[in-house]
């Protein structure tokens, strides 16, 4: 104690000289001043002592123009813009009213202003999530695999389980029997398999082919065929379709029986507008949703989330061909090694590290506007349910919260 | 305010413009063949006013100092730290990445405490093995090393000699530029005094303490963060105040909410940025700090902690923050942000790719595998580690795919049976190996029938794994292929 107050006695007498030494010094620039300096900055130790007299020394500079006193008022007003396009709103699923038997159906887009900018315009609809189900099955990451493998294999129960254990908004029933290369089912086999998923659910499913676009377009076909009237959502109608001489049948086929079609490009906002044009002959604009391809996050995400706030700018700022919802397939984040591989003990457990990759690459898009996020890992599921509600609204942060961070313990 | 209303933006600035300020003398000083030319790397931002000798004379006063208000970035540029390891923050040109790439990628800083014990003992981790623990923190992606930047000194003791005792201990550790984090004066001027040439950053002035920390800042020559949670009104007053005041190098954090008040954080960022690039507010036109160490605040599980921390940060990066302050040293939680922070600071315009063309491993003989990839740098770099580290001898050919990995080259045809069969041709591999077996990644299956047409039968081709880390397994059970009747 007493040594304390020696201390603070010493510290009140020498700190304002040295400081004021200090604040002239700080505008010379001879070096061996400056070791003097540090030199009486040791004797110094240690500095408590009020700071209002070395304060004193730097207010007294007389040329100085006068401080200001106290906090000068600047209004703070967000510019805020009007933007001469908005993006279509599509609709997917069919209530039994509306001559399918969904018992929930699912609106995105509309939006009129850049995703999440709160403060201008919220979007009329949040974004949704679609949990992926296989109808065979196929290797998925362990991580992933922990959750789903009883029911690998049996796609009306794995989306049961979507549905309710996972809070899935949308189911999609991947329908990877009917690729060539793997088991090449007939369209009728997989026809059934949606059935069943639609009989099991009743939240609006998506359709997804095996990526041949023969094959694919004779799937749709049929699908779209048995699944009339429930709007289910096609991926994906490609512009390989079209140099197949497929495109104009299947896209036929989904307007006819009243589904909407995913129009599927990798990364080339030429090419997507192309692919809409041939799709408006034959499907109603807003019956199309746009995937522009989601590379994962390490793996090119940056491409996909530039080419994403590319299309949203230029829709708002009226190109119609870009005028409608996306999608990202952002199960493809587990195409990242990173995502699922065992690596060196510093960067485990992978069990964290796998959803979080999901994660991040989800938000990236979240913010870049995308509608409909196809997800596979229920804690990444979980956090995207959780901050697609933060986003409803702002005007929920409390300073107070955080006011004091320097300090907290952790 | 329609989008032609807009301040011009950085984007719009022409070459001409920049070129009719310049000495015009041609004199090569600046390392370029003329001033037109230094002038295209001026509006590039590729190289800077200082180059030019010619500028600095008294007759070219004027002219400079328009170029430096034609060239000043919206959001300033501030300096934290001195020498090699010092660190850029700011210096933003544009809202969006496509418009322009993005300049400095955010730093970020790791905190430690000035109650932590210099070395660590039974479990509690010391200040100087966290340090270390900070600076030896890397990741190799695509050839390059990722890693922290910064430390965030945190005065939990709100003591002043503890707070100089442990920056004290830190400067002497680390060359790493510092932020001193404390609200009370007294404690800033403690940890000031230890550290102030080193140039730290002062976090942070707020409503109650901004006169004395104005002082520091101006007493100590260093930048000076503002800090007005959830309040962008008042962030906007300090920097007005401040700036009369004499501080010009400003940091704003305007609070970072990662639960309840998260929309409002990448809102006001969003928010902030905007009215600073497109409304050309300069009380606003300072970089921005982010802090998802906010995250632990709550206390709780570690791992939902440093999860949320994760992608907060993630989230930040995407929405304007300059600088980040972390607390999670966790790999698994870093990386993503690590991954992300690299990304989406390349140029937006061009692929990272490498050099197309044949590439040989190891020593192989007229037998050893000949397997093809695509010249996206990350593709390219992930097989030649799984290569590498398998100490395989074999030929690689790196088809050149303009940068795009071979999913998407293969949906975009970029990849294609033709572009194959030329690559073959051009790599003069039928010279090198006897065999005619090529090995093709499992994600362009799809392609194999096609390419053995457009080899005119002379090849067969293999489908390989769908990941590069399943080659040695491959080659195990495949190689050499088996006589076929």
């Amino acid at each position: 104690m007493e040594k304390k107050d020696e201390e603070k006695g010493k510290t009140i007498k020498i700190g304002p000289k040295l400081l004021e030494l200090l604040s002239e010094l700080g505008e010379m620039e001879l070096e061996d001043v400056e070791i003097e300096v540090e030199e009486l900055e040791i004797q110094l130790q240690p500095m408590t002592g009020a700071p209002a007299q070395p304060l004193k020394a730097a207010v007294a500079k007389p040329e100085a123009p006068a401080k200001p006193a106290e906090i000068l008022k600047a209004p703070f007003k967000p510019l805020i813009e009007e933007y001469p396009g908005r993006i279509r709103e599509v609709k997917l699923g069919a209530t039994k009213g509306e001559g399918g038997s969904r018992g929930k159906t699912v609106i995105v887009g509309g939006e009129n202003s850049p995703s999440y900018y709160l403060f201008e315009r919220a979007p009329p609809h949040p974004p949704v999530i679609s949990v992926d189900v296989f109808d065979i099955p196929i290797s998925l990451p362990k991580t992933v695999k922990n959750y789903v493998k009883e029911v690998m294999g049996d796609p009306a129960e794995w989306a049961r389980m979507a549905v309710e254990k996972f809070r899935a908004d949308l189911v999609t029933v991947e329908l990877m029997s009917t690729d060539p290369l793997i088991k090449d089912a007939p369209p009728k086999e997989a026809a059934k398999t949606v059935e069943e998923v639609l009989q099991a659910v009743d939240v609006p499913i998506i359709v997804g082919g095996c990526g041949d676009p023969r094959k694919d377009a004779e799937v749709f076909i049929k699908v779209a065929e048995v699944a009339h009237g429930e709007r289910v959502l096609l991926s994906s109608l490609t512009l390989d379709m079209d140099e197949a001489k497929v495109l104009e049948k299947v896209a036929r086929a989904a307007s006819e029986h009243g589904h909407a079609v995913l129009a599927f490009t990798a990364l080339d906002l030429n090419r997507a507008k192309e692919l809409n044009r041939k799709l408006y002959s034959y499907v109603p604009a807003d019956s199309i949703i746009m995937d522009l391809t989601t590379a994962a996050l390490g793996y090119g995400l940056e491409y996909t989330f530039s080419i994403h706030e590319r299309a949203r700018m230029a829709a708002l700022m009226g190109d119609e061909e870009l005028q409608h919802p996306t999608l990202s397939g952002t199960t493809n984040a587990w195409a990242a090694r990173e995502a699922w591989m065992k690596l060196p003990p510093e960067w485990e457990p992978r069990e964290l590290r796998g959803p979080l990759w999901e994660t991040v690459t989800a938000l990236s898009l979240f913010l870049a506007g995308v509608d409909i996020f196809m997800m596979m890992h229920p804690y990444a599921i979980r956090t995207m349910k959780r901050i697609i509600e933060e986003f409803s609204s702002m005007g929920k942060a409390k300073p107070e919260k955080i006011s004091d961070w320097v300090s907290m313990k952790i | 305010m329609s989008e032609r209303e807009i301040k011009r933006g950085a984007t719009e600035l022409s070459p001409i413009e920049v070129y009719m300020l310049l000495p015009k003398t041609n004199c090569r000083k600046c390392g370029e063949e003329n001033c037109m030319a230094f002038a295209v790397k001026l509006v590039n931002r590729e190289t800077s006013l200082n180059k030019c000798p010619e500028l600095e004379k008294e007759e070219y006063g004027d002219a400079r100092r328009k170029l430096e208000e034609l060239l000043a970035p919206p959001i300033k540029e501030i300096t934290i730290g001195t020498g090699d390891r010092a660190v850029k923050v700011g210096g933003k040109l544009v809202l969006y990445r496509h418009e322009f790439t993005y300049h400095n990628p955010t730093p970020i800083a790791i905190d430690v405490t000035d109650e932590m014990p210099l070395k660590g003992s039974d479990g509690e981790e010391g200040l100087l093995d966290r340090i270390r623990r900070i600076e030896g923190f890397s990741y190799n992606y695509i050839g390059r090393s990722l890693g922290l930047d910064m430390i965030a000194i945190r005065s939990t003791s709100n003591d002043p000699s503890a707070f100089k005792f442990a920056v004290e201990n830190i400067v002497k550790a680390t060359e790493l530029p510092l932020i001193l984090c404390s609200f009370d004066p007294n404690v800033m001027e403690a940890g000031l005094v230890a550290a102030y040439k080193r140039r730290p950053l002062i976090y942070a002035a707020t409503r109650d303490n901004w006169r004395e920390m104005a002082e520091l800042a101006l007493m100590y020559k260093c930048p000076l963060a503002v800090f007005a949670p959830g309040d962008p009104e008042l962030i906007r007053s300090l920097s007005k105040t401040l700036i009369d005041y004499g501080v010009q190098d400003l940091m704003l954090d305007p609070g970072t909410f990662t639960d309840e008040g998260l929309s409002d954080t990448i809102n006001i960022f969003t928010m902030i940025r905007r009215n600073a690039i497109k409304g050309g507010d300069k009380l606003l036109g300072f970089p921005l700090i982010g802090a998802p160490i906010t995250a632990w605040i709550n206390g709780g599980d570690p791992k939902e902690a440093a999860f949320k921390e994760s992608y907060v940060a993630a989230m930040l990066l995407s929405r304007y923050c300059d600088l980040l302050i972390m607390h999670s040293l966790e790999g698994w939680a870093q990386l993503p942000v690590l991954i992300w922070r690299f990304n989406i600071y390349t140029d937006p315009r061009k692929p990272v790719s490498v050099e197309p063309g044949l590439r040989v491993f190891g020593s192989p003989d007229e037998n050893s595998p000949v397997m093809l990839t695509t010249n996206y740098a990350l593709t390219y770099f992930t097989v030649e580690s799984d290569i590498k580290k398998a100490n395989i001898d074999c030929y690689l050919i790196v088809v050149d795919t303009e940068g795009i990995s071979v999913e998407s080259a293969v949906a975009g045809r970029y990849l294609t049976a033709d572009k194959i069969a030329e690559a073959i041709k051009e790599t003069g591999i039928e010279k090198k190996v006897n065999h005619r077996y090529l090995i093709i990644p499992g994600l362009a299956a799809r392609l194999s029938g096609e390419t053995e047409e457009a080899l005119g039968g002379d090849w067969r081709v293999l489908v390989g794994p769908k990941d590069s880390s399943g080659i040695p397994e491959f080659l195990k059970s495949k190689w050499p292929p088996k006589e076929e009747e």
